[in-house]
């Protein structure tokens, strides 16, 4: 799947759960991500992190080695 | 097939409303009567079963007390009181057939009858007339008077004396549906009252007086369909004579059997009775016990009913090679057997998760649940999503994040209960009447209302109807406004700390509270970037706050937004705050767009749940139907339609059965959708009509109208209804059998025989289902859900002891900007809706007699913006946006603010969705409708590319003629 969008709607999953109280925002990401997304979503947006982590939010960073 | 005979189907009218009241008893022709203070004389007759004659009266209107039919004697008391005026009284004795009444009631019909024509057999109301029927039971015999040829003249008579009749007034057949012939008219008023009090239009008047009283609709001039008649038909509901008479009895005679069923439009789930003669549907007439509607309907369940007949309806299978070929009609056999080894194929070559479904929600929850366990036990993968997807899947996601549970919390009847109503991005009148008249009852009875929409939807202002505050908001920051007015009940102390304490967790309420009270979310701050007066909002938060019992109504204006899902949770915290929950007249509710989106996302649609909204990675869940259907279910979730749509163009999903749903037509950014059926090696539509999905498609299966089949639909209220079969599937089989042959060409071994198995089913493993059946639901016509040990007579409110999830959860709602933004090259906002008499993408109220009120899609532009790019009323003008263009007319209207243009999504000729991205919710994946940057300019006529689609769609519907 097209990696620019994967990587706007991980973002945008993040803006949310930034906003959010709490110490545990990074796993919060990653639970959506498992909770929602396809296993081949999330295997596509790890394979195109590496490399271009200055796309990704700094919490879908931190979220991505959990899922 | 032969009628049901149900016990609840007690269809006589009372001839004045039901009253609540402490019991009084009175005498009737000798029997004891005990009804609710407050009831007529002619209902406690009729309860006791006795019907007083009558004429104005009828029980969905108040007594008008004007025919004097209806009188009766009253011991103790002067003269012959009206029954239907004078309210029961305790020791009441009452004598409803004596010498005096019997002549009364003779004069009374003698004169009415001296003034109607006496065709009756050649009436279309032969049969099923109450004047016809009145005259009997008075038993009238003869009329005296005549009408004297130099004088009075009647109203009836085209031609006393040689002379034209003046007081002869000619049929009006403008409405496409029914006729208003004022010479059969006895001047009741019934309905002038219905227009009224039931619908709330006040289109009806009477015009005149005495001898002079006419009905009349609208202005002087005006005829029915030129008036403000919305068509709802429930003036010709509460017609005693042929005077509004539908055109279908007229043309194919009074119906002689009825079956009582669920429109298949809408989310508010009217019940009707299909009224035929052999298997031809005569009309559709509301149920008046129907639990969601009481009686009432609108112009599309009520009439257009048209396109189950329809010339365009595909009756036989067809299937091709590719989708440049023409179709060709096969066999039912041969169209399933080349569907299953095409998917068969598909999986063997590219996994077993490259094929997948789309569940409908225009199908019953039977069919749904079906389609859902063919991708589960059959494809055994979890590619199954539906059209909630596209509408209310931040509804489902909010709610249960909040509340623990994806469904609106009240019955319709709570809104009669409603001191406070608010209304945030939906458009009842338009796309919810029956619900809309209701709330237009409950405010004109005084309840206030508060609409957030930024266009100046008919709630605000229409007759007798006036919002107290319209928050016009710039589209896209809905999570700013609401969660400004949580500001405001805040820090000005009108939460509902009591409620909070013993529902909702506190430390969590803090945290919010903490958050909320930031200056930055007071109105004032947030007023430059909303353009809503912070006085205003202000003035609104407080209403809610403090008026009463406060209700909150919503629809997509919510949803379809990047963070649609943070708005629900925003509605869900001012409920909690407020205490406005668990109660009658309060709630969260969100307007369902379909029949059976709610049954729908129930039957465990969504790629990632299973039914009963359980998600598919529970092991315990998994067990159930594991063990039900003797399969391993996959506990990583699937795909949702968009990112089907991703990967297919990235050529990893290929194959989809698609039942009742037009994803070309109604999902966004068409263009990437066409390329993602386009890359899919089989696609099976099943559906009425070749729709415009099916221009992509491989196989065609002939789908069954909601007449033709038995099931249920599930409404917005949670009620479980039931759909009957009316008449045998013009196309052979229901959909639940179509893709039970699939399945089961597949090797599933599936033995339904009829849909009341698939319920017991989904109530054997889904607990908010635990005791429906098919059995309890013809006892009781309807049950909302849950329906288990823990509530057996069904739950029309929820949460009323505490919260599904236990304590109610505040949910931080910080306003993040939607990443779509105007700006020199696109500089207006698109926002998108639907008007009263098309439904969704039009497939069927297009192929009805409704395109008289709506032929075509415009786009609604402020006059500022208008004049600057030099466009008129009428104009063709082209609307573009980064994902492409299309031209439409423009109408020219200051509902809509300056900056803002609004179009509807009805005709395939315009595809509004062209226009709109792929943008989406940040959690479902909810596309963002309601929020496109549009440039808007003059043009010639229709874009290049509507020509080229207009010319794709023909080639692809090429039929073959059927090979011998």
């Amino acid at each position: 799947m097209s990696p620019e969008k994967l990587t706007r709607m991980a973002n945008q999953i993040a803006g949310f759960f930034k906003t959010q109280p709490g110490r545990d925002q990074a796993e919060r990401v990653a639970q959506h991500l498992k909770d929602y997304w396809d296993p081949r979503m999330r295997a596509e947006l790890k394979a195109h992190a590496k490399g271009h982590e200055g796309e990704l939010d700094e919490l879908v960073r931190r979220a991505l080695p959990l899922i | 097939m032969k009628d049901f005979i149900i016990p609840w189907n007690d269809d006589r009218d009372m001839g004045t409303p039901a009253r609540e009241g402490a019991p009084v008893t009175l005498t009737i022709d000798g029997f004891e009567v005990t009804v609710p203070e407050g009831t007529s004389v002619m209902r406690a007759a009729a309860l006791a079963g006795i019907q007083v004659p009558k004429l104005c009266a009828t029980d969905s209107l108040e007594a008008f007390g004007s025919c004097r039919l209806c009188v009766v004697e009253i011991e103790g008391r002067r003269g012959t009181p009206a029954s239907c005026t004078t309210p029961v009284a305790a020791g009441m004795v009452v004598r409803t057939q004596s010498e005096q009444v019997k002549k009364i009631r003779k004069g009374v019909m003698e004169l009415y009858i001296s003034d109607h024509p006496l065709d009756c057999l050649t009436c279309a109301a032969n049969g099923d007339c109450e004047l016809q029927d009145m005259a009997g039971a008075v038993g009238l015999r003869d009329v005296r008077y005549t009408a004297p040829e130099d004088g009075m003249r009647t109203h009836f008579a085209r031609n006393t004396s040689g002379e034209a009749n003046p007081e002869w007034l000619p049929k009006d057949d403008s409405n496409p549906y029914f006729t208003y012939d004022p010479a059969k008219c006895i001047v009741c008023n019934r309905c002038v009252r219905a227009c009224e009090e039931v619908q709330g239009t006040f289109a009806l008047t009477i015009e005149g007086r005495g001898f002079e009283s006419r009905v009349s609709a609208g202005a002087a001039g005006d005829d029915f369909l030129s008036s403000d008649c919305v068509s709802c038909g429930a003036c010709v509901q509460a017609c005693p004579t042929a005077t509004l008479q539908e055109k279908s009895v007229i043309e194919l005679g009074t119906p002689t059997r009825s079956v009582i069923t669920t429109c298949a439009y809408c989310g508010v789930g009217c019940s009707f009775k299909a009224e035929l003669n052999g298997d031809e549907l005569v009309r559709m007439v509301p149920y008046k016990h129907g639990a969601a509607n009481r009686g009432h309907s609108c112009v599309k369940g009520r009439f257009a009913w048209g396109y189950a007949q329809h010339a365009d309806r595909i009756l036989n299978p067809m299937i091709r090679d590719s989708i440049d070929q023409p179709w060709r009609e096969v066999s039912w056999e041969e169209a399933i057997g080349f569907a299953a080894a095409r998917l068969r194929g598909i999986q063997e070559k590219h996994g077993r998760k490259s094929v997948g479904v789309i569940t409908s929600s225009r199908c019953t929850n039977e069919e749904t649940y079906l389609v859902q366990k063919l991708a589960r036990a059959v494809f055994r993968n979890n590619n199954t999503d539906t059209c909630a997807r596209v509408c209310h899947s931040p509804t489902g996601y909010g709610l249960g994040q909040t509340f623990g549970t994806s469904a609106g919390t009240q019955n319709f009847d709570s809104v009669m209960h409603t001191d406070v109503a608010v209304i945030i991005g939906a458009n009842p009148t338009d796309g919810h009447p029956v619900f809309a008249s209701r709330l237009k009852k409950r405010l004109r009875q005084g309840a206030k209302l508060i609409v957030i929409d930024p266009r100046r939807i008919d709630l605000v202002k229409s007759t007798h109807v006036e919002a107290a505050h319209h928050l016009a908001l710039r589209p896209g920051t809905n999570v700013a406004v609401v969660t400004a007015m949580a500001h405001v009940i805040v820090t000005e102390g009108l939460f509902d700390e009591d409620f909070i304490r013993s529902r909702c967790d506190w430390d969590e309420f803090e945290e919010y509270a903490e958050f909320v009270s930031d200056v930055r979310h007071s109105p004032e701050m947030t007023e430059m970037l909303t353009g809503v007066p912070a006085d205003a909002l202000r003035a609104a938060a407080r209403l809610y706050a403090t008026g009463g019992n406060g209700a909150i109504y919503y629809g997509l204006g919510v949803t379809e937004h990047s963070q649609g899902s943070t708005t629900v949770m925003a509605i869900a915290n001012l409920a909690m705050l407020t205490g406005n929950i668990g109660r009658e007249g309060v709630g969260v509710n969100p307007l369902r767009g379909q029949n059976n989106v709610q049954g729908s996302c129930d039957m465990g649609s969504f790629p990632h749940e299973l039914p009963g909204y359980r998600h598919v990675k529970n092991a315990d869940v998994r067990a159930i139907f594991e063990a039900a259907w003797g399969i391993e279910i996959d506990p990583e979730p699937g795909l949702r339609i968009p990112n089907m749509l991703d990967a297919a163009v990235d050529g990893q999903f290929k194959g989809l059965y698609c039942q009742g749903e037009d994803i070309l037509q109604s999902d966004p950014d068409t263009k990437h959708v066409a390329a993602g059926l386009a890359a899919m090696e089989c696609v099976i539509v099943h559906d009425l009509f070749l729709n415009e999905t099916a221009n992509y498609a491989h196989v065609f299966l002939p789908g069954s109208t909601f007449l033709e089949k038995d099931g249920t639909f599930t409404n917005a209220e949670r009620r479980i209804n039931r759909v009957r079969k009316v008449m045998a599937p013009r196309n052979g089989y229901a959909d639940w059998e179509i893709t039970q042959l699939l399945a089961n060409a597949m090797g599933a071994g599936w033995h339904y025989t009829h849909p009341s198995q698939i319920m017991d089913e989904i109530a054997a493993t889904t607990p908010g289902f635990a005791h429906v059946d098919y059995a309890m639901l013809e006892e009781r016509g309807s049950v909302q859900w849950p329906c288990n040990d823990a509530a057996p007579e069904g739950s029309p409110i929820m949460h009323v002891d505490g919260f599904v999830r236990g304590k109610g959860r505040f949910i931080v709602t910080e306003y993040v900007a939607t990443e779509e933004r105007t700006g020199p090259r696109f500089p207006l906002l698109l926002t998108t809706g639907r008007i009263l008499s098309q439904y969704n993408v039009g497939a069927q109220t297009r192929r009805t007699a409704n395109t008289v009120w709506h032929t075509e899609d415009v786009l609604e532009i402020h006059p500022h913006d208008a004049e600057v790019r030099g466009i008129t009323e009428g104009a063709w003008v082209k609307l573009a946006s980064r994902s492409g263009e299309t031209a439409l007319r423009a109408h020219l209207t200051d509902r809509v603010s300056p900056g803002v243009v609004y179009t509807t999504f009805h005709h395939p000729g315009t595809q509004a969705n062209v226009i709109t991205t792929d943008y989406s919710d940040w959690a479902t994946n909810c596309p963002e409708y309601k929020v496109t940057a549009v440039q808007v300019g003059l043009s010639n006529g229709p874009t290049e590319w509507q020509e080229s689609y207009e010319a794709q769609a023909e080639r692809s519907r090429r039929i073959l003629p059927a090979a011998e």
